[in-house]
């Protein structure tokens, strides 16, 4: 049988023909990168491929790398493959990568979003033979409101905190998540603090996104200044000693995983406003439908629930094992956003 | 209904106390009284009968949001809670209803009788219209307990802000058999009614565990020692010539112990006894795990109540003569205890006095707490002589040491999705010993606590990673994780595949040092078994 034209193996997912990776865990010579977050734009690679918009990010984090820039849907042609990179709607700069080789079409979905984030290029289906997919949401009890409605409901707790005179700490990760909420937060309610591995991720995307001001915490910061205002802060903050400085205050976390009270209640913050940059099961479903694809790889989340039900419905769906975390609000990120500091 | 799952939204939304006790008297200022007294009940874990089997329930509401019933199945499992999981599951609505809690309560009531075609109609018809925290109510009102971290007594902290009525008397009128649906809230938390009390007990006095060196406590003449007796802490109430018995879960449970029903005519009328049920077999102190027997039991056969008969171990005096005395001094309600509990008229009864220990200092007491296992106590019990009777677990007077626990390594081999808080990751774990016959490990115990959040995060990583298969919720695992088990108490057991059963067993910590062939065996638990105080080390 000959070699499918991505296969999965200790480094990441590879094209052979092209001896290309997408978004590998183990550094290799060529790596085509989906997005900036941790699990996906790894340490170690000779040459980096991503869309432009990902490059300030992932050389942010990864400092001083080899790293070409590529528009959506230019294409590009490395060992008679065609690549092309196409909008995921995740964050800013976060694409699908599609593979095109003697008419076979690949497309590696990276992670995305169907709804329009108004900050990154909303998601775009593309057409393809075998549809490689996220499914850290993958369950039906995962449904997400309109963001309309999520903001419209952050924005009223921190109004009444600020009434009850209360510094109300808003957790999302410092990358993606973090300006969205900063997007959206309404100026008119109070000032906005930021941590500074926020601040830090912001200052670059500034570049490419207008955002409300913020203002650093600093060791300078009275406790009185951030009184009734809003602090955004990575997950590893909560139960910090950095912390302390917002006494008294009302903690929420923004995530897919809010959507259960049980996940609210361990992560021990006050209020769980249901917000992900990835697709909830409707999105999922839906995406899978747009691409036309008959063949499904499922990756990271849900995937045995997930592709069981694929199968239902007829598509050839199957599961293949990653270090891609999803969204994860526990030890992971927050060692993730440790590294980030 | 509204203004209910407003409630269970503000509860839902902080972390703190405070703000939990302040959203619960708000509610209970502005709540009708019909829909007060049934949140009362729901949020002490009484709830009306269930009207509809929660396999119809799982399966209409798969169909209703048109999914598989193993996807739902599985979803559930995911989240851990039936109702939060039909009320994720349903496609969201708007709107919401007007019917009040009690109307809803009413109605599901009644539907118990219905056929089942218009309980299905009736569930899908409020499935649809209610909003997520409604949907959540109305599907726990049907499906469960209501457990969303208030315990009975914030509850009663509230009801107490709310009404002005005093903590304790309130904790009073709210123990014990109250039917929901035929009380008021006048009659239930307003009126004072003397003649309801025939059955009512007093809430109990629990004891907190010894933080610092006995020696702390200050002169020892300032303190009774008793053992600490490990059966079920239960009050036995004389009056009108009735006996009732009542166990610390406020349960009425007379009519499970049969040897106490002799008791009014012997034990005068106005008397209310504290004290543990014990398994009493061949005239000795039995193990927790013969009163396992008897516990949950209604029907109790003559085979049983012979092999396996329960006495009570009296230490306190409650009421005497028909007055309340829990605020005298415990010297002298032991005085008054003793005096009652005079050995000749009490010869043939199952009450017997749980004994003072003569001790006279620190030293002795600490080697008597080293020979507990050996009278089948669980330690001390260490109660100021001038010590009131107070509600529930107050500081200061009365202290539990209990022993240290056995302590044996045992082998991760099977997991479970955990419930509420622990919903989504895999905290119920599965441990087994090694069978040095056949080499094989046997299962011995579960455990679901013990373990930081922190370390259950990457236990449950590991799980994931390490599954060999799949039972629905339950995963078997390789054996490789090596954990130290704590219990309080160790007896041969024929219910159990290993052969002895374990009495509360949880974990203490995650052996990371140790291999899985460096677990304990089944031998070495059944050892401390005739030696209950050695270690297995």
């Amino acid at each position: 049988m000959e070699t499918p034209l991505l296969i999965f193996n200790e480094n990441g997912i590879y094209c052979k023909e092209a001896d290309v990776y997408l978004d590998p865990w183990h550094p290799v010579d060529r790596a085509i990168i989906t997005h900036g977050h941790a699990d996906h734009s790894r340490w170690g690679n000779k040459e980096y491929i991503t869309h432009k918009n990902n490059v300030p990010i992932i050389k942010h984090r990864l400092g001083d790398i080899v790293v070409h820039g590529k528009e959506y849907n230019e294409k590009f042609v490395v060992n008679n493959v065609t690549f092309s990179l196409h909008p995921a709607g995740h964050i800013i700069g976060s694409s699908q990568v599609r593979v095109e080789h003697k008419g076979e079409v690949w497309v590696f979905s990276g992670d995305y979003k169907l709804e329009d984030d108004g900050i990154s290029t909303p998601f775009e289906p593309v057409k393809c033979h075998t549809f490689i997919t996220e499914c850290t949401f993958g369950i039906p009890p995962f449904k997400w409101e309109p963001q309309e409605q999520v903001f419209k409901n952050i924005n009223q707790w921190w109004a009444n905190n600020r009434e009850e005179g209360k510094t109300s700490v808003l957790f999302g990760y410092s990358l993606g998540k973090a300006q969205r909420l900063l997007k959206y937060l309404d100026t008119s309610i109070g000032k906005i603090y930021t941590h500074g591995a926020i601040e830090n991720m912001t200052k670059i995307l500034r570049e490419q996104v207008q955002f409300p001001h913020t203002t650093l915490i600093t060791r300078e910061t009275k406790k009185k200044d951030l009184l009734g205002n809003i602090v955004l802060a990575p997950p590893s903050a909560h139960g910090s000693t950095w912390i302390r400085k917002m006494v008294p205050f009302v903690t929420a976390s923004a995530s897919g995983w809010m959507a259960f009270r049980g996940a609210r209640r361990r992560r021990a913050v006050d209020k769980g406003f249901v917000l992900s940059d990835h697709c909830d099961w409707e999105e999922l479903l839906t995406a899978i439908k747009s691409t036309g694809a008959e063949k499904i790889i499922a990756t990271h989340g849900y995937t045995e629930i997930f592709s069981r039900y694929l199968r239902e419905q007829g598509y050839d769906a199957r599961t293949e094992q990653t270090q891609f975390e999803g969204e994860i609000d526990e030890v992971n990120s927050d060692k993730k956003e440790k590294e980030e500091l | 209904m509204k203004l209910f799952a407003d409630l269970i939204r503000d509860l839902d939304s902080t972390n703190k106390t405070t703000a939990k006790v302040a959203a619960l008297v708000n509610y209970f200022i502005a709540a009708p009284d019909k829909d007060k007294v049934w949140a009362i009940a729901i949020l002490s874990h009484r709830r009306p009968p269930r009207p509809v089997n929660t396999t119809l329930i799982r399966s209409w509401a798969a169909e209703l949001a048109n999914i598989p019933l193993w996807l739902f199945e599985e979803s559930y499992h995911i989240v851990g809670d039936l109702a939060e999981t039909i009320a994720l599951i349903i496609p969201s609505s708007q709107s919401t209803s007007e019917k009040s809690l009690s109307e809803f309560v009413d109605e599901i009531i009644l539907l118990k009788a219905l056929p089942e075609k218009e309980k299905k109609d009736y569930l899908i018809e409020n499935w649809t219209k209610l909003s997520y925290y409604e949907r959540f109510v109305f599907t726990k009102l049907i499906t469960g307990s209501f457990r969303i971290g208030i315990s009975q007594k914030l509850m009663t902290r509230a009801l107490s802000k709310a009404t002005e009525i005093e903590e304790d008397i309130l904790a009073y009128r709210l123990m014990g058999n109250w039917d929901p649906s035929k009380t008021t809230f006048h009659n239930l938390i307003i009126k004072q009614r003397e003649s309801d009390f025939v059955s009512k007990p007093y809430p109990f006095y629990l004891a907190y565990p010894l933080e610092e060196a006995v020696e702390e406590l200050g002169a020892i003449s300032d303190w009774y020692i008793e053992h600490k007796w490990d059966g079920i802490r239960a009050q036995i109430i004389i009056r009108n010539n009735e006996v009732f018995v009542w166990s610390r879960g406020e349960e009425l449970v007379t009519d499970k112990y049969p040897e106490f029903h002799g008791l009014p005519g012997t034990v005068p009328d106005g008397t209310v006894l504290d004290g543990e049920i014990l398994a009493f077999p061949n005239e000795t102190i039995g193990s927790f795990n013969d009163l396992q027997k008897r516990i949950g039991r209604k029907n109790i056969s003559n085979n049983l109540l012979k092999n396996t008969p329960v006495i009570l171990k009296a230490y306190d005096l409650l009421e005497w003569k028909g007055a309340d005395i829990r605020n005298r001094p415990l010297r002298e309600r032991r005085q008054l205890l003793e005096g009652l509990l005079d050995l000749e008229r009490m010869e043939g009864l199952p009450i017997y006095l749980s004994g003072i220990c003569n001790l006279n200092n620190w030293k002795e007491v600490t080697n008597e707490r080293a020979k507990a296992r050996e009278y089948k106590s669980e330690g001390l019990m260490i109660k100021n002589k001038n010590s009131p009777y107070r509600v529930g677990r107050k500081k200061g007077d009365w202290w539990k040491w209990k022993v240290d626990p056995m302590r044996i390594d045992a082998v991760l081999t099977y997991a479970m999705r955990g419930h509420g808080r622990r919903t989504n990751l895999f905290t119920d774990y599965t441990f087994a010993l090694w069978d040095t016959e056949s080499e094989e490990l046997v299962t011995f115990a579960k455990a679901y606590s013990g373990l930081t959040d922190a370390e259950f995060r990457k236990i449950d990583a590991w799980i994931k990673k390490n599954t060999l298969e799949r039972f629905g919720p339950v995963r078997s695992v390789t054996p490789q994780l090596v954990f130290e088990i704590a219990f309080e108490g160790v007896a041969l057991s024929k219910r159990h595949k290993s052969g002895v059963a374990t009495r509360f067993p949880r974990i203490v910590r995650w052996r990371q040092d140790k291999k899985v062939d460096e677990a304990n065996t089944l031998e070495d638990l059944k050892k401390m078994i005739s030696h209950p105080i050695s270690r297995h080390e």
